[in-house]
């Protein structure tokens, strides 16, 4: 009986250790393989040079306009997905019948399960069309249109998130607030949002986080090409979809050129690392408040 | 989105190949896996999609990794037929010879490469090949911008441009042709193995020019405007059936080839899809937009075919 026990903890500590070195592997390939990129181009170039063609005649190994395009398409989805998410959640904390917040919130979380290619191609095939009648210069790839339908793609995580922040915030305050003669509207945002502010950054980060690693909406409707510019209305390229531009074509593995994307890939795991630090240390504090 | 095909010529055609070959009527079965160049893409496909309908039990997928992405595959035997819009480089042949890969090498078309701009560029009349260079060539990248460094004349917009990605024989094909040197192409474009991703981008974009097969072009004509190419000689020519059959559509024109692996062509399918291949190539690489060869032609690639076909070991089934 003794050894069956020890045998299943093994199994369940085996189950999570999976997980961790699954990220030490990770983590290794990608220093590995940016430390052998490194040898060969310097890194005041990767950081400072305003082109990115490693693929091309004239080489330039400069990572600016993949970060500009991949922080446009994050900041207009971020734009679109704040303001909608956080009403959305004090709506159904304040404002909706309880019943009616129970049947809507789980199909608002519908909207998370929408594969990301069929978001993109919503993007490409719809709502490029609709903005160019909007505005005659938009190109028919660009960072406005990904930027907004990723917008919509982020919102539950904002609205969830933020709706449980809000949800944490001590009845007290509600009721002192209510006492004092303050309107639902007041109430929710001038005593709630700012209590549960910070819950509602950390939902802000985490879907920052996912804007950033997000790749099949951009690849498909922003263009492929790495330009540095923070102009929504022409073609750009993310960090993602340039990974996958040269994963899916035929430059050859162990070359400068297939070494690109491990140093790409290696800027997008510091940035996404350091939002996700963030969004944990904030997470810690606001657990702390109201214990 | 390509033209309904004509069924009941093809049909004709099947039935009578059907009886000049003796009374074979057994029902073949088994997988066909293509892949390589997006410009025959539309041809292998549409042959696919017409051989279901004569063997049904065989199943042919076509995929569109560009011919160097094809090549990759064909060389290391992970498909039985490689689209090619260039001929096999000897990078290729050696991956192939490494790895045991005989192969036959078919021609089953010309394409001639459209030059388009956007129906609402309304200052482009032609391009000369000098110009041509000037916009795609490497000292190009991050120089060239807007279209009146290119003529003057024209406005002060900026130029947004769309080509092949390095994985395709277009860039090969084109840069060669243009720029001097194959692969030397600027960089700061929407560069994608996929035409029809190009054909949405300069059909959305005012300032946009791209390149790619012609079959594309055809497909999309109420979306883009074609850019007449003049080669030095003053005039300027559009690619066409007839333009790019008398080579006067140059030097934007150029066989198209598939290649087959033999240890596939001996099994029955691969060879009775091969033999549909170059009996419908005529018909069928005109109805999805490009030029079929002379007739001669089909002739000597049908004979290369049987002659290699003979000298295989047949594999009984």
């Amino acid at each position: 009986m003794k050894r069956k026990e020890t045998a299943i903890e093994f199994l369940l500590a085996l189950c999570g250790a999976i997980t961790i070195l699954t990220t030490i592997g990770i983590l290794w390939v990608l220093l590995y393989e940016t430390w052998l990129f490194f040898k060969e181009v310097s890194i005041v170039e990767f950081f400072t040079d305003t082109q990115w063609t490693p693929l091309f005649a004239d080489k330039h190994f400069g990572i600016l306009p993949l970060i500009s395009g991949t922080f446009l398409t994050s900041m207009i989805a971020i734009t679109v997905a704040l303001p909608i998410g956080l009403s959305i959640a004090v709506y159904l904390n304040e404002y909706a019948h309880p019943k009616f917040r129970r049947t809507i919130k789980p199909a608002l979380e519908v909207l998370a399960a929408i594969p990301t290619i069929v978001y993109g191609y919503f993007a490409l095939t719809v709502i490029t069309p609709a903005l160019q009648k909007i505005i005659p210069g938009l190109a028919g790839f660009n960072a406005l249109s990904p930027g907004i339908v990723m917008g919509i793609m982020i919102i539950p995580l904002i609205s969830s998130l933020s709706e449980d922040a809000l949800y944490a915030v001590p009845k007290s305050l509600r009721e002192a607030s209510y006492g004092l003669g303050a309107s639902r509207f007041q109430t929710s945002f001038k005593v709630l949002v700012p209590a549960a502010f910070s819950g509602i950054t950390v939902s802000v980060i985490l879907a920052i986080s996912r804007a950033f690693g997000e790749t099949m909406i951009v690849a498909v409707a922003a263009g492929l090409e790495p330009r540095f510019t923070l102009d929504p209305t022409v073609p750009i390229a993310t960090i993602t979809t340039y990974i996958v531009q040269v994963s899916m074509g035929d430059v050859p593995q162990g070359s400068l050129e297939f070494k690109t994307i491990f140093s790409a890939g290696m800027v997008l795991f510091v940035f996404t690392f350091i939002l996700n630090t963030i969004s944990a240390r904030i997470k810690k504090r606001f657990h702390h408040k109201y214990e | 989105m390509f033209k309904k095909l004509n069924y009941s010529a093809v049909l004709a055609t099947v039935i009578l190949a059907s009886c000049g070959g003796g009374a074979k009527e057994s029902k073949l079965t088994g997988t066909i896996a293509i892949d390589g160049s997006s410009t025959v893409f539309p041809i292998s496909e549409a042959m696919a999609e017409e051989f279901r309908a004569v063997q049904p039990g065989v199943d042919v997928t076509v995929g569109e990794s560009g011919t160097g992405g094809g090549f990759k595959k064909f060389t290391r035997s992970e498909i039985d037929i490689c689209d090619a819009s260039r001929p096999i480089k000897d990078s290729e042949m050696k991956d192939a010879a490494a790895n045991n890969v005989n192969y036959l090498e078919l021609e089953i078309a010309y394409d001639g490469l459209a030059v388009v701009v956007n129906p609402q560029n309304t200052w482009v009349d032609k391009l000369t090949v000098s110009e041509l260079k000037m916009i795609w060539e490497p000292a190009a990248q991050n120089t060239i911008k807007m279209w009146n460094q290119i003529r003057p004349e024209w406005p002060a917009e900026e130029i947004h441009l769309y080509g092949a990605g390095t994985a395709s024989g277009t860039y090969d094909y084109f840069t060669e042709e243009i720029c001097g040197e194959k692969g030397a192409s600027r960089g700061d474009y929407t560069a994608s193995e996929n035409d029809n991703q190009l054909v949405t981008g300069v059909a959305g974009d005012k300032g946009g020019l791209g390149y790619f097969g012609m079959a594309y072009y055809e497909n999309n004509k109420d979306k883009l405007k074609i850019v007449p190419i003049d080669n030095g000689s003053g005039n300027a020519v559009i690619p066409t059936n007839e333009t790019v059959l008398n080579k006067s559509y140059s030097p934007l024109s150029r066989p198209l080839y598939i290649y087959i692996n033999l240890n596939a062509l001996s099994k029955p399918e691969v060879k009775a899809f091969i033999d549909f291949y170059l009996e419908q190539a005529a018909t069928l690489s005109k109805e999805v937009g490009y030029v079929p060869c002379e007739q001669q032609i089909y002739d000597a690639q049908k004979q290369k075919l049987q002659e290699s076909a003979a000298s295989l070991p047949t594999e009984k089934k």
